[in-house]
């Protein structure tokens, strides 16, 4: 009996939709945006942070919104420019509501998400972001492992 | 300043929005897929962290060196440095409603531009579940 028939799964790398070059260059743009962030006005980019900080209306919000708006703008030139965006939703609209209710809450508690904890706390070897990503990766994969 | 400061933001969050859009994380099955270990695995996020963490582990220590940012007064590296409760149990959260809706905040933003409704309404329950956050956080 074989790892897969003994836990009853069935792990098969998915080399249909594996796009390594692409995700690695969205990765290094990402990482990119990350230093300038921190350049130019000091901040982690973590975006549950500064979405977080637009509700308190801060003194200091220009930059965040402007930083909002940015992504929004990159995306929409991205797919408009350079190549079309594949997306598929996979939750219905009530569990939309709940996912992003539970998102909301947890990065508020947890303070921070994939690209705070994920890219800027892991590549400064932060124990707090590297407990965080192994946790919510690992919640994450228990989640699909009972609805997908 | 604050000029200067929101328009380096709008760029510097343009090269953030179409990194995600090129990473393929703007589609929540993509998301999914990396997620779904037990099944179908999809490893391309593996490659996205990869990229990401490989760029600023290179960039911050050099900023480091710096005496500051261009357009603040200072850096504002995180000092808090232990493992506490609200850290552990905010991540459990975040990662259920991840593997859910296969949307995390950058993502969430950054899709309003594409397939508005299902981002819009995702994005609002966010801002709320954020605003819920913040207040059991301070009750702490």
């Amino acid at each position: 009996m074989n790892f897969n028939q003994k836990w009853g799964c069935n792990m098969q790398i998915d080399w249909a939709n594996f796009t390594p070059y692409m995700s690695l260059g969205g990765g290094v743009l990402i990482g990119l945006a990350a230093v300038l962030l921190m350049a130019f006005q000091g901040r982690i980019m973590g975006i549950s942070g500064i979405a977080a900080s637009v509700l308190q209306s801060r003194p200091d919000n220009h930059w965040r919104m402007s930083f909002l708006i940015g992504t929004l703008v990159g995306s929409a030139l991205f797919a408009a420019i350079i190549a079309p965006v594949e997306l598929m939703m996979v939750a219905s609209l009530p569990v939309l509501v709940i996912a992003g209710l539970l998102v909301g809450i947890g990065t508020a508690l947890g303070s921070g998400c994939t690209s705070g904890h994920g890219i800027c706390g892991i590549s400064r070897f932060s124990v707090r972001s590297i407990g965080a990503t192994c946790v919510f990766v690992f919640t994450g994969m228990v989640t699909v492992f009972f609805v997908a | 300043m604050k000029m200067k400061q929101s328009m380096a933001a709008l760029i510097i969050g343009g090269f953030f929005g179409a990194g995600l859009a090129m990473a393929g994380m703007l589609n929540p099955a993509k998301v999914q897929g990396f997620l779904n270990i037990t099944g179908q695995w999809d490893p391309s996020l593996m490659f996205v962290m990869i990229g990401g963490i490989g760029v600023a582990a290179i960039g911050f220590p050099i900023l480091r060196r710096r005496s500051g940012p261009v357009l603040a007064d200072s850096y504002s590296w995180p000092e808090l440095v232990t493992l506490d409760r609200p850290l552990l149990l905010g991540s459990a959260i975040f990662g259920i409603g991840w593997g859910l809706g296969g949307l995390c905040p950058g993502p969430a933003i950054a899709v309003l531009s594409i397939a508005f409704w299902p981002a819009a309404i995702f994005t609002a329950s966010m801002l709320a579940g954020l605003f819920i956050g913040q207040k059991l956080k301070a009750a702490q």
